[in-house]
């Protein structure tokens, strides 16, 4: 058996895992461990400006790929600068590795330099951690946090190793585990059969039934899954933030989102709808309103693959804990065999009236005729200049919603956003990660001149490694959403929502080895589409979009209402 | 409602931080809690009372069985069982109280473990409602310490809660 230090096995063991890239910044407690990558070239590291950034790309990858994304930092603040990036993954079920440094064993306790409990502070947003108490279990371990990363419910796991178990000197026998066995940790592997067959008999018995569907299909790789059951029941869908793109947006059965900032078909439709099928989604307080007049009427089938998501927030009446493909799978196959069809005179008149609703808003927003671009119109500009197939890497904010809204997604793993945490600073770096491995295809940051500037440092990790990302700024001199819900509820008191002595992006790109281009008026953003995916196709360019800083964004709920109750603009309710 | 929740948990470091933790960050309430190794040192057996709704209660039972380090869990409450604590509780006990101390010590089956001219150690064992029975019994002015374990639970007949 080969001998290696725990260093070596580290990184021997990463590559075991087939990962390409590890997204990190040394530091003393590791610098063994980028000593080991030093010496090998099967496994690649990329050196951030700051640590939050690392989890960020990590995370951007996985959500475009599937696969976990790996973080490797020091000890003490290269640790806790991971913090919020561990919490955004966490909150959206991402699978992620974050590896942090430590101090030598023996001075854990000790108050000694960089050291920090990263177990203690990590515990409540990991779905598991590990602290190496020896070498030899490093390459167990590792198998152990990825199988653990990427199967259930997705999550990222901590690995914590002292200095002293990489020292290049204490060498170890090393074999890569084959398989792992966790006695307390099986994940469902299927649905159960009678709940399907119940499940299936009300939905197909239903009058006015909704599709409310999740990110936990995107993460269930069933979309396809997904559509063949949306099509074959001729059945509304709307999908959550985190849904967006299971099911093509640009599809007639598709009403787009629902939730504080959904369609107005999509929220009316749920108001009124008797069966609602939930797959994958969580019930969050950002798509229910007040749980207690969460649509009355209807009776809630539930799959997901994590039970303690079932009647949190919403009680459900057949729940159906498994897998989302495997469930939907097993409806298909219920469905042929089940001797039952859909109300075809009910869903006809159901899809009437839902055609109604859509008439009366369907994302409808007034543009303004002094040539200045509401964001709505940047983003739809957006959308044609990229054929809609672009991966957009959303920050937090208006313009977060105002994607997600008006870029129709029509494929899974396009739309990448934090949409559980609501990470300012997220959308950068996660774009960087997926740029990073899919060199061939558009990938833009949407985001505001607040968000860009939580992690703006990364142009420079750019520019070293050549990642074109497009950063596509809708500048509208405000923390847009701070400032709406500051004109609806404080009287238009404006408390710090104000961003006084913005940088001159361009000059700002440019000084970094990239390119910036400033859209001040309608009429130049086609151009600057064309330059920015034409000309500079190969270069980082960041685009700053001046936009009318008075738009909100509607359809919005009212706070503590129905699903029904919304604004619809400034001046019209429902 | 009061539940009382056993757990078969990996005797790893970290292990106990992990349940507290969960505690704390949903805001659950713990009302007691003992933890500690079975016949089988890989695992520990731990014992959470606790009470709320039945919605967090079915909450907590779901979390805990998420974390990896639970092996398996149980609500003693949806079946017969046992529970028992044990409470050390030291009493001022001179002149004439002494013997009164001694004959209520006697109606609940508590022993006097330690005795000194004017304090009596006593050990009491029973459920939770019968050592507050105690307590009440003696009279808040003679009591000067007492200490609890928390609830020990195992269920009744042949079901066992095991690999």
């Amino acid at each position: 058996m080969e001998m290696l230090s725990g260093g070596e096995m580290l990184v021997r063991s990463l590559h075991e895992e087939g990962v390409e890239y590890v997204y990190g910044y040394p530091g003393g407690s590791l610098l063994h461990v980028y000593d080991a990558f030093y010496q090998q070239d099967s496994v690649k590291h990329v050196l951030v400006r700051h640590e939050q950034a690392a989890t960020h790309m990590a995370d951007g990858y996985a959500r475009a790929t599937g696969k976990p994304g790996v973080v490797m930092v020091t000890s003490g603040p290269g640790a806790t600068n991971t913090i919020t990036g561990i919490a955004t993954a966490f909150t959206d079920s991402i699978p992620m590795i974050v590896i942090t440094g430590q101090v030598m064993s023996h001075l854990i306790g000790d108050d000694a330099f960089q050291e920090t409990d990263m177990m203690g502070i990590s515990r409540p947003i990991v779905k598991h951690s590990f602290s190496i108490k020896h070498p030899s279990e490093i390459g167990e371990t590792v198998k152990k946090a990825f199988h653990i990363a990427t199967t259930g419910r997705p999550g990222p796991v901590v690995i914590d190793i002292p200095k002293d178990m990489t020292m290049p000197n204490d060498r170890h026998e090393f074999s890569y585990p084959k398989k792992v066995k966790i006695r307390s940790y099986a994940p469902p592997a299927k649905g159960h059969s009678g709940q399907i067959r119940k499940a299936v008999e009300l939905l197909l018995g239903a009058k006015r039934p909704m599709i409310y569907s999740g990110g936990g299909v995107i993460l269930g790789q069933a979309s396809e899954q997904l559509r063949k059951l949306v099509r074959e029941l001729n059945y509304p869908i709307t999908q959550t933030l985190m849904g967006l793109g299971a099911y093509p947006a640009t599809d007639r059965q598709s009403l787009g989102m629902l939730g504080m900032h959904g369609s107005y078909e999509a929220n009316m439709a749920m108001h009124h709808s008797d069966v609602i099928l939930a797959i994958g989604a969580r019930f969050d307080d950002r798509v229910t309103n007040a749980v207690s007049k969460f649509c009355p009427d209807a009776k809630i089938v539930h799959i997901d693959i994590d039970p303690s998501s079932i009647s949190k927030t919403v009680t459900v009446d057949i729940p159906i804990v498994g897998p989302v493909d495997s469930v939907l799978d097993d409806f298909l196959e219920t469905i042929a065999e089940i001797d039952q069809k859909p109300d075809q005179k009910a869903i006809e008149s159901w899809w009437k009236q839902i055609e109604e609703w859509r008439k009366r808003h369907g994302g409808a927003y007034d543009k303004n005729d002094n040539g200045l671009l509401k964001p709505q119109e940047a983003i739809e500009g957006l959308w044609k200049a990229t054929n809609g197939d672009a991966y957009i890497c959303s920050d937090v904010g208006q313009h977060q919603m105002f994607a997600a809204q008006y870029y129709k997604f029509d494929k899974p793993n396009r739309w990448i956003n934090s949409g559980g945490l609501g990470t300012m600073g997220f959308g950068f770096p996660a774009a960087m990660g997926v740029k990073l491995n899919f060199p061939d295809e558009m990938v833009v940051c949407v985001t505001g001149e607040g968000s860009i500037q939580m992690n703006i440092q990364e142009l420079s990790t750019c520019l070293q490694y050549g990642i074109p990302v497009k950063i596509f700024c809708l500048n509208n001199g405000y923390l847009g959403m701070v400032r709406q819900w500051q004109d609806m509820n404080y009287e238009g008191r404006h408390s710090s929502s104000y961003m006084e002595s913005l940088p001159d992006w361009t000059m700002l790109a440019e000084s970094y080895g990239h390119v910036g281009i400033n859209v001040e008026t309608k009429d130049q953003l086609q151009g600057a589409m064309e330059d920015c995916f034409g000309k500079y196709k190969d270069r980082l360019v960041f685009v700053n979009v001046a936009v009318d800083p008075e738009e909100h964004v509607y359809p919005m709920q009212v706070p503590m209402g129905t699903m029904r109750d919304m604004w619809l603009s400034k001046t019209e309710r429902t | 409602m009061r539940h009382i929740i056993s757990i078969l948990l990996e005797n790893e470091p970290g292990a106990l931080a992990r349940v507290v933790g969960l505690f704390a960050q949903r805001s659950y309430n713990i009302e007691t809690l003992t933890v500690a190794p079975t016949e089988d040192p890989t695992l520990s057996r731990m014992t959470i009372t606790t009470s709320g709704p039945d919605r967090v209660i079915e909450q907590i039972t779901k979390q805990l069985n998420k974390l990896i380090e639970v092996v398996k869990l149980v609500d003693l409450t949806e079946g017969a069982h046992l529970e028992r604590e044990l409470m050390l509780i030291k009493v001022k006990a001179s002149g004439s109280q002494r013997a009164e101390i001694k004959r209520t010590a006697d109606i609940f089956r508590g022993q006097i473990v330690d005795v000194t001219a004017n304090v009596y150690t006593i050990q009491l064992t029973g459920a939770t409602d019968k050592l507050e029975a105690f307590i009440e019994a003696i009279g808040p002015n003679c009591i000067l310490e007492t200490v609890r374990t928390g609830v020990s639970g195992i269920a009744r007949g042949e079901k066992t809660l095991s690999l």
